[in-house]
């Protein structure tokens, strides 16, 4: 595998590579289209930013405007290495806290240019107008993320994903003013057609219609976001899907990491049967929440039947586990930490709620330590403890208001007064396309971009950088390697839109969809989607063996082919459909599971998110193999997900030393 | 002024300024009527001077009646496009849990008050036209106030004159502040704002009332 | 509990609508109010029925994409949430509700409870940006410092999900609370100073082409919407708008 990393020192290879690669002369862009799949982060500013530059653009979204793609969701912030705080922040920093949370399993070429370009990308936003949060005296303000030791995360209160997002969508709405953006909105990726080797279009289906379109173009973008929906229940949203980056994996691009999955610690837990989503409580929360279980079977026992308040628990009877195990980071550790030692004690039997999933985040010492400090500002002279409480209750609520009443809105507590209750739920994808230093997949013309790609974030993401890495890609990389291919398409002319891969292509969509619609009708499409996010929770999850993994494997492919016999799709192809729609999306979940179990099970060694039990040390941290496993598994598709190739671009770190990642 | 018909922001800045205007004229009206409660010879002179100075006859009488008229034409037409802006009406809709009773009912209220102006405007200002320039009677300074009290001799009158004033006040309680909001005023004053119009859309309409029953209770006895 | 849905279906924008009667049995109070219709659904499809379609998409209140009146009124009677956010503890047992999609002519109807809101993306077309390219060297983030109280101004401005519940709430479906939010969130700062004039003046010349009501400051909108955007917002555009046309 070649990942095309430039030659020289580290600091110098962005720079050089924009030097060395070819240019389109602007004349020319004007003859080239670029297709966009998706219109979050990544693929709205790479398609704004790609029309700014001359290219013709049209965007594809499933949504019914680009506004709301799911990179909206993200609450807590992004990075930068800006070091607006003095706290010693660099472009190095960032660099290496992200290969260490990557758990070395990152390429170190294409995080220090993330690391490099995230300063560009605040100054862009800002020029945008994206209102960030801002100190008194007017200048940003910062606050931390779990796994770093510095201050670096721009934040828009509790939702930075949104304003990031409309900054990127104010973006392409001024191109699509201009008429270099054709916005397709409620359409959706079907399959991707190539022509000669090299993606040149897609089939397209009209959402509201049902029509199946095509749309050809000299570039393909796929930005489609994260599959974590594979698990029926996370924090994605309901539409969220992997169906762009699977069709290009189906028609040769390989597929990098499928097991590394993030699971955030801070969700709300499980409250039902009838659950459809998860929802996250920000990272930032363990900025100032405590994470804690009681310290006695007994008590968590009585907890669990109703009959004990945490409120009642002494402090010493409380095992705030993360400052006992992790004293370095406390509750900053990274997610993947937080998440295993949040089981870890829920296995244990010291869970918090009915379900025995849940630990507390308890924010009592933080108001009681913002209230005293509010008391002493504004010369109050011995507070009592309501007072001071009153006072606490109030920065906090400046600090994390949204995020509390969001809280008590789903779960019907007070925060403030109770301890939160957490438990882990599937929220990002490390893995996702393969892509070398440019973006591209190992189809020609085929780039994939933000969540949909593999490249930057290893085995484990860091808070605050998927927002980081999709406006990276999509201001400020994409734009410019795009390119070096694009380069030779000056000469091509419009690709047609009536040839035989074409017509292959639609034939195919339209093959698939009126199988979808003649299974036999027993069940509906949730009804799979349900039982495959609970073999994937159970055996793919935050820890996995060698035996379950095998045995997902099987009841995956059973119930694909159940799910192809045996589901219902009412309705009809030729009108807006959402049933079709989502049975199209859990048929690609249904191969990708598989794969995505036949990854973790090949991995033999625990890193970052991937956890296998059988690799761990006797304080049950996880075991990296760096001399079998430091590479990055890319898969290429044969048939079926079990047949599917393995191929090794191994992981070479040259300014940087390969350690065992520890938090304490 | 074709303008002012496409812009929807224009077409509200001329409902808000032709509708503070007509509060200012309310105010004039209210003081002069009040005279009449107080003292017939005042009101006697100071509504001759409004029957015969030129300058109120032909440059404030006309632009008043314009005002009157831009405010209800416009308000039409708004009301028109408001309309036609949700073709397909909701099965239910809960108006009352999210805006007050008042701020939905402007058209209604503004209709009653329109009513009212043509029973008004045939009361007097006809009567006073032919009065004046139709039969061309000579100058009498001392006939208003008689004119004035007999009005409101029948009851229905009296009646229709209160439910109207209640009406208007409905209607000012809402369009007062509502017309600087209109205008883009909006902060530290707005709350005063607020509680002026609360005062004022009691009080005027009040006096008005209290005129009306007032002259009913005390005709003139010959 | 057990409850009575009425629930307006209508299989295209062409065809005519109606009001169809649903019963719904074995709700718990903390679902979610669409994990509610989610159950429905489930049982139509296993009845060999079409279920029935409405948006929906993050389900934690911050994408804007859910849009339902329910009882009459937008994302249903909890105040400050949408409707993914409104929890069948809001209702009781017995209870009937009736769901309809937003009326408005500029949100046609494109299937049951699903509306097109494209006019609400052609308005912030129309200006609702500030012209700067993306390159690798503008000025450094912290060159232009900005009072915080306006940095939050014209953040609360910024939290608009573009929903559609001020439209939906509006006795004259006007949109001037979504667009004065949008035209607010850029005219509160500096970076947005320079296209101002334009920027009103275009987006509201498209609002009205799209065929929104207009606004008679009844208040509804704010009360309703679910970021609670304020009518100070309405106020400022008017102001702009005022001050653009006065500058020609």
């Amino acid at each position: 595998m070649d990942s095309k990393v430039p030659a020289g020192p580290l600091a110098d290879k962005w720079t050089k590579h924009k030097n060395d690669i070819d240019l389109v002369n602007p004349a020319n862009k004007r003859n080239i289209d670029v297709i966009v799949v998706g219109t979050g982060l990544a693929g709205g500013s790479a398609a704004a930013t790609l029309a700014e530059l001359g290219y013709n653009v049209k965007t594809f979204c499933y949504q019914d405007s680009p506004r709301r793609a799911h990179s909206i969701a993200a609450q807590g912030g992004i990075n930068a290495a800006k070091n607006y705080q003095g706290d010693g922040d660099s472009v190095y920093r960032l660099f290496y806290d992200t290969i260490k949370g990557g758990d070395y399993r990152s390429r170190e070429g294409n995080v220090y240019r993330l690391a490099e370009v995230s300063t560009n990308i605040i100054d862009q936003c800002v020029a945008q107008g994206v209102p960030f949060a801002r100190e008194y005296g007017g200048l940003l303000d910062n606050r931390s993320f779990g796994g770093v030791l510095v201050s670096r995360t721009f934040y828009a209160k509790g939702q930075t994903g949104q304003q990031l997002l409309l900054g990127a969508y104010a973006a392409m709405n001024r191109q699509i003013h201009r008429g270099k953006i054709k916005s397709h909105t409620r359409h959706e990726m079907l399959d991707l057609v190539l022509v000669d080797g090299k993606a040149r279009g897609i089939i397209a289906r009209n959402l509201v219609t049902g029509e199946i379109e095509r749309h050809s173009a000299h570039a393909v973008v796929i930005a489609s976001g994260g599959y974590g929906n594979l698990f029926y229940l996370s924090t994605y949203c309901m539409g969220a899907n992997v169906m762009a980056a699977w069709k290009a994996h189906k028609r040769g691009a390989f597929f990098a990491n499928p097991c590394f999955t993030q699971i955030h610690p801070t969700c709300i837990p499980v409250s039902g049967d009838h659950q459809s989503k998860l929802t996250l409580m920000s990272e930032s929360l363990r900025n100032d929440g405590r994470i804690w279980v009681p310290k006695k079977l007994e008590d968590a026992k009585a907890i669990q039947q109703g009959k004990l308040k945490p409120t009642e628990l002494k402090e010493e009877d409380r095992d705030y586990y993360l400052e006992r195990r992790y004293p370095a980071f406390g509750n900053l550790v990274p997610r993947d930490v937080a998440s295993r030692a949040a089981k870890e004690r829920c296995d244990a039997g010291y869970g918090v709620n009915k379900t025995g999933e849940a630990v507390y985040l308890d924010f009592s010492a933080a108001i009681m330590r913002y209230g005293r400090e509010k008391a002493l500002t504004s010369g109050l002279k011995n507070p009592d403890e309501a007072t001071v409480r009153k006072l606490g209750e109030e920065v906090v609520e400046a600090k994390y208001g949204n995020l509390f009443q969001m809280y008590e809105k789903i779960v019907d507590q007070n925060p403030y007064k109770t301890p939160m209750m957490i438990y882990p739920a599937v929220h990002y994808t490390m893995g996702g396309l393969w892509v070398d230093y440019n973006l591209q997949t190992t189809i020609p013309n085929c780039y994939a971009a933000g969540e949909a790609n593999f490249s930057d974030h290893g085995a484990n993401r860091l808070g605050a950088s998927a927002l980081m890495q999709g406006l990276a890609d999509g201001y400020f990389v994409l734009p410019y390697t795009i390119g070096d291919q694009l380069a030779s398409d000056i000469r091509t002319g419009p690709i047609p839109t009536d040839s035989k891969e074409f017509d292959e292509a639609e034939q195919n969509v339209h093959d698939r969809i009126n199988k979808l619609m003649s299974g036999a009708g027993t069940h509906s499409v949730d009804y799979y989607h349900k039982i495959l996010g609970k073999i994937m929770w159970n055996k793919c999850g935050m820890s996995r063996n060698a035996k379950d993994l095998k045995e997902a494997i099987n009841e995956i492919a059973a119930l694909r082919k159940d799910f192809w016999e045996n589901v219902k799709v009412p309705g009809e192809a030729e009108s807006k459909n959402q049933e079709l729609e989502k049975a199209g999306r859990v048929a690609d979940f249904l191969e990708l599971g598989e794969l995505f179990a036949k990854d973790a099970l090949e991995r033999n060694e625990s890193c970052g998110g991937h956890f296998r039990e059988e690799y761990q040390t006797p304080e049950g941290e996880a075991l990296r193999d760096d001399k079998n496993f430091k590479f990055v598994s890319a898969w290429e598709y044969k048939g079926e997900p079990k047949d599917a190739k393995l191929h090794k671009e191994d992981l070479k770190y040259e300014n940087i030393e390969v350690k065992t990642r520890s938090y304490k | 002024m074709s303008g002012l018909i496409k812009s929807s922001l224009a077409r509200k800045v001329v409902m808000a300024l032709s509708g503070l205007f007509l509060v200012i004229f309310l105010v004039l009206h209210v003081t002069i009527n009040l005279a009449s409660v107080i003292s017939p010879e005042f009101f006697n002179e100071a509504s001759h001077f409004m029957g015969y100075n030129p300058i109120v006859q032909f440059l404030m009488q006309p632009i008043l009646i314009a005002g009157v008229i831009v405010h209800f034409v416009m308000g039409f037409v708004l009301e028109f496009q408001n309309r036609a802006a949700r073709n397909v009406r909701y099965a239910k809709f809960n108006g009352g849990a999210n805006a007050p009773w008042v701020s939905r009912n402007m058209i209604y209220s503004g209709l009653v008050v329109l009513a009212f102006l043509g029973l008004h405007f045939y009361d007097f200002w006809i009567h006073e036209m032919a009065y004046k320039y139709v039969e061309a009677n000579p100058e009498d300074p001392t006939r208003y106030y008689a004119e004035t009290v007999e009005k409101f001799a029948p009851m229905w009158r009296t009646v229709l004159y209160v439910v109207s004033f209640v009406l208007l006040s409905l209607h000012l309680w809402h369009g007062f502040a509502s017309s600087f909001q209109t205008m883009g005023v909006n902060n530290k004053y707005t709350p005063a704002i607020k509680s002026f119009t609360k005062l004022f859309s009691v009080v005027v309409p009040l006096a008005f009332a209290f005129i009306a029953i007032y002259h009913h209770l005390n005709p003139i006895t010959h | 509990m057990k409850l009575f849905l009425k629930i307006w279906r209508q299989k295209d924008g062409n065809t005519k609508g109606k009001m169809v009667d649903y019963t719904l049995d074995g709700v718990e109070s903390d679902m979610s109010f669409l994990e509610m219709l989610d159950i429905l659904n489930e049982e139509l499809i296993a009845k060999g029925e079409v279920p029935i379609e409405f948006d929906h998409d993050c389900r934690e209140g911050i994408c804007g994409t859910c849009s339902l009146m329910i009882n009459g009124r937008p994302h249903g009677p909890d105040s400050r949430i949408t409707v993914c956010q409104l929890h069948m503890r809001s209702f009781n047992d017995g209870d009937t509700i009736v769901i309809e999609p937003w009326r408005a002519k500029a949100f046609p109807v494109i299937k049951d409870l699903v509306v097109d809101r494209s006019s609400f993306d052609r308005i912030q077309q129309a200006g609702g940006f500030i012209s700067v390219n993306t390159s690798g060297r503008p000025v450094d983030a912290n060159a232009i410092p900005i009072e915080k109280e306006m940095a939050d101004k014209s953040f609360n401005a910024a939290t608009c999900i573009g929903c559609g519940a001020c439209v939906a709430a509006c006795k004259n479906a006007s949109a001037m609370l979504f667009t004065s939010a949008k035209v607010s969130q850029f005219a509160l700062l500096p970076q947005g100073q320079v296209e101002a004039a334009d920027r009103v003046m275009n987006m509201v010349r498209q609002m009205d082409l799209e065929g929104f009501g207009n606004c008679t400051n009844t208040g509804a909108c704010e009360v309703e919407c679910p970021k609670g955007i304020s009518l100070e917002n309405i106020a400022r555009m008017n102001r702009e708008y005022l001050s653009a046309s006065i500058k020609g």
